[in-house]
């Protein structure tokens, strides 16, 4: 990594500060790490749905911890109570810190009115990643899934979230679509705040 | 349309084929041909090493014969790479550094596949398909 070396060395991590600095980890350890995690789960489960579940709870951690972080630092210790700004938050902000990058859309279920979709043409976790056809409709996206119900859940937005490939017209590859469907109390709360 | 390749092998370190792939009609090969050429090719790597006069001789790197060339790379860990092609072909060896790329990058970084075992990688199939196309293998070469 460029720049490791001018960095100032905190032995205590609380008295780093909160500041950006300099962000950017090289791609490829990140993608040995999360083959690593991915092949590690494997030997830990007996069906997909139980991988799929790992992954997102390993995100799980991950998001709750981002929002922590990201609240204190971007927006004064306040955060987001409403939905769609909560949404915003995790579509560019939280985005831009983990991706280096806005999330390609953010866009309203068209069928189910609690129902939000985070689309990404080619999602950084899947950049080397190619599905085996005998595990189907499996996804790593399961990952990011996993961070954005952690950022959601520990900001009281309760909701189901997944991740699922769309196929794109034209394209080889399909896109990753995170699928969030907000819990009813959320929905019910969010009509009282009018 | 590919360059004047015929086709492309990639064998892990015990001599294994684990990729396979021809293109065009010239030199097609059944399983088991290209198996065997595959595992001749290793052996026949390993006994030059040795017979070679100059010393540290890391293996043939290019073989010529009346009808093809054969372009041989071998990576530190002995997995080789080696495309079949027209004699006299421009820009191989730079070629098959660029697919070592691409196997670190889509085959290796790949939760999936498991090491020394044949390749199925849809995304290595798709970025090698591009790689071997005519203008960009010229491009390699620049």
């Amino acid at each position: 990594m460029i720049g490791v070396g001018k960095m100032k060395q905190y032995t205590n991590v609380l008295d780093k500060p909160l500041t950006k600095g300099k962000q950017e980890v090289s791609l490829s350890a990140f993608a040995f790490l999360f083959s690593e995690l991915v092949q590690y789960n494997q030997t830990q489960v007996d069906n997909i749905g139980e991988l799929e579940r790992r992954l997102e709870d390993a995100g799980y951690a991950v998001g709750a911890r981002v929002l922590e972080l990201l609240c204190h630092r971007d927006k004064g210790n306040r955060r987001e109570t409403r939905l769609l700004g909560i949404l915003s938050f995790v579509h560019s902000t939280v985005w831009k810190v983990l991706f280096g990058k806005v999330a390609d859309s953010l866009e309203k279920g068209t069928e189910h009115e609690d129902e939000y979709m985070i689309s990404e043409k080619e999602l950084l976790v899947n950049r080397f990643i190619s599905i085996p056809k005998d595990m189907g409709t499996f996804n790593c996206g399961a990952f990011v899934a996993g961070i954005v119900r952690g950022v959601l859940d520990g900001a009281g937005f309760p909701a189901v979230v997944t991740a699922h490939f769309v196929p794109v017209e034209g394209q080889q590859r399909p896109r990753t679509t995170i699928l969030i469907k907000f819990a009813e109390e959320v929905l019910h709360r969010e009509a009282r705040l009018g | 349309m590919a360059a004047a390749i015929y086709s492309l092998y990639i064998i892990n370190k015990s001599g294994g084929l684990i990729y396979y792939k021809d293109y065009g009609s010239a030199g097609r090969m059944d399983t088991n041909d290209s198996l065997r050429v595959a595992s001749l090719w290793h052996s026949m790597h390993a006994i030059s090493q040795q017979l070679s006069p100059v010393s540290g001789c890391s293996g043939i790197e290019l073989l010529q014969a009346d009808t093809f060339d054969l372009h041989c790379y071998q990576s530190l860990t002995g997995t080789k790479f080696f495309v079949v092609c027209e004699p006299g072909t421009q820009h191989m060896e730079s070629l098959l550094k660029y697919i070592y790329e691409l196997y670190t990058d889509y085959v290796l970084k790949n939760p999936f596949y498991e090491m020394e075992m044949p390749i199925r990688c849809e995304l290595f199939d798709i970025n090698l398909t591009q790689a071997v196309q005519k203008d960009r293998v010229a491009f390699l070469g620049r």
